[in-house]
């Protein structure tokens, strides 16, 4: 068997706004296929950890690999799909569902290009796979969550991505969607062979769903599979003492 | 032909106006969506202190005000990306300071209030060659640029940070769209006026907003209420003698409670 390539190597990450240290020293890598799941205290720097990595954000020591190459001179961005938490800011948008999940694929098509007929093609294999098809019409503000929720997952991976990373993709969503949503993040995963990287505040999904779990407060505070993860000393490391433990029994 | 188009200074009047309609709210549209709707506003407001200078140096006051404007832009758009001020406090800094800067030089000048109205309000009737053919330079500059760029330019309106974490240059693409904004803003100034330019490039874009269309057809739809204001408006500033600016502006706000009434009843 051969072994799996790094596609993220995150090594020594220190990254502070206005002086409060958000991120210290943190090293780890991915594997391509790998389900990472995230979790962490909010304010422990889970989402400033994916702006690091997305180049949203420059830590200000150590550096990111991508695939092996430093992230400012890797020239494929578009292999990295990103579902961002989502704020109320775009209810008000005048964009279709069709309009939006098109807009993925600008990066990879790049400047002054038009779609192609397999540009469209692949688009619309994403819409059926997602089960955005039906919306294309629909303006984004009148979606629920979790429609709402496909579409930007559509978005994501109508560039065709390697990785996938998404930010709290739940929020708003009914738990019924949410099943579905999972088993649909764990067929990416397993079939298409893409790399997942997860963050949730629902420890219990990612401890049910992710390959690995790792933990942020900070600092790394654990990495590896999820049956290492479930001891009562992580849990009080990351969330304190007080911490309701839900894993016992699955 | 009517009466109207026997005038020379009419027909340069609906040449200016039917150029300036079709390209204003398209960039407003651009503007409007991403809640920037004051920027419009301000840059006219620079554009004023432009128009000063212009008149002061005796230059082409339209041409200051295209430099002024665009300089602003890109001062505004450094400073949002530094994320240390909120976005509408840049743009009401720069619009009550661009005010002031503009009043302090047109007190140095003498006797040049008579003239400056016909910059706060628009006046049809002086629009001079130069006008036109920098407006139709601008029309040609907006509608290449917006339909060989409209992808990019709607992904970082709807979406910056995913545009950057694909590795687009938003930064670039927001800073080329507020500089067309800066250059029509000024440009457009002679039609409907300084202070209000900034009704025309927003008022058509949240009309066609109520209609719930696609983006595509925000833009298309804002784009014929437009065209409705700036013809309709001129026929009535000319026939009943109204300040032009003025009455355009007046029709689009017209057709803006019209489709307001529509889309609430449905």
């Amino acid at each position: 068997m051969s072994v799996p390539k790094t596609c993220i190597d995150v090594r020594e990450v220190s990254f502070s706004y206005n002086g409060n240290p958000i991120l210290q020293d943190i090293t780890f890598d991915v594997k391509e296929g790998e389900y990472l799941g995230i979790i962490g205290p909010n304010g422990g720097g889970k989402t400033t950890l994916f702006k690091v990595i997305l180049g949203l954000l420059k830590p200000q020591t150590g550096e990111i690999l991508i695939y092996g190459e430093p992230l400012a001179t890797f020239g494929k961005k578009h292999l990295i799909g990103y579902v961002p938490q989502r704020s109320l800011s775009d209810y008000y948008f005048p964009a279709t569902v069709e309009e939006v999940v098109r807009s993925g694929r600008t990066a990879r098509l790049g400047l002054l290009k038009r779609m192609s007929k397999e540009d469209s093609a692949a688009i619309e294999r994403v819409m059926e796979v997602t089960d955005v098809a039906r919306l294309r019409g629909r303006l984004i503000g009148q979606l629920s969550g979790g429609e709402r929720q496909r579409v930007f997952i559509a978005r994501a991976l109508a560039s065709e991505p390697k990785i996938l990373i998404l930010d709290e993709p739940d929020v708003g969503v009914d738990v019924t969607a949410q099943e579905k949503f999972y088993s649909f993040l764990d067929d990416l995963n397993r079939n298409l062979g893409i790399t997942i990287l997860l963050i949730s505040h629902d420890i219990d999904v990612v401890a049910h769903q992710a390959k690995t779990i790792l933990c942020l407060n900070r600092r790394l505070v654990c990495h590896g599979p999820p049956r290492d993860f479930i001891t009562e000393d992580y849990m009080q490391k990351l969330y304190g003492k007080q911490v309701r433990f839900i894993l016992h029994g699955h | 032909m009517p009466e109207i188009f026997e005038l020379e200074f009419m027909r340069r009047a609906f040449v200016a106006g039917l150029l300036i309609s079709i390209i204003v709210p398209i960039i407003g549209t651009f503007l409007v969506v991403r809640r920037y709707s004051l920027m419009a506003d301000t840059l006219a407001h620079v554009s004023l202190v432009g128009v000063a200078v212009g008149v002061l140096t005796k230059t082409h006051p339209v041409i200051s005000a295209v430099i002024a404007s665009t300089l602003a832009a890109v001062l505004i758009e450094r400073l949002r990306g530094l994320k240390k001020l909120f976005a509408e406090s840049i743009l009401a800094i720069f619009l009550s300071g661009s005010l002031a800067v503009a009043v302090v030089i047109i007190s140095m000048a003498k006797g040049f209030n008579v003239d400056l109205l016909s910059y706060l309000f628009g006046s049809i009737s002086t629009i001079d060659r130069v006008d036109l053919f920098l407006l139709a330079a601008l029309f040609v500059l907006v509608l290449a640029s917006v339909a060989l760029f409209y992808k990019e330019f709607f992904l970082v309106s709807f979406d910056e940070e995913f545009a950057e974490a694909g590795g687009v240059k938003a930064r670039a693409l927001n800073l080329f769209i507020v500089v067309l904004a800066a250059v029509t803003v000024s440009l457009s100034m002679r039609i409907v006026g300084i202070l209000l330019i900034g009704a025309l490039m927003v008022i058509p874009v949240v009309t066609a907003r109520q209609f719930e269309l696609s983006f595509r057809n925000t833009i298309v739809f804002s784009v014929v209420c437009s065209l409705v204001s700036v013809i309709t408006g001129l026929f009535l500033s000319y026939y009943f003698d109204l300040a032009s600016g003025g009455t355009i502006v007046l029709v689009s706000l017209a057709i803006f409670l019209a489709s307001f009434m529509v889309t609430r009843q449905e």
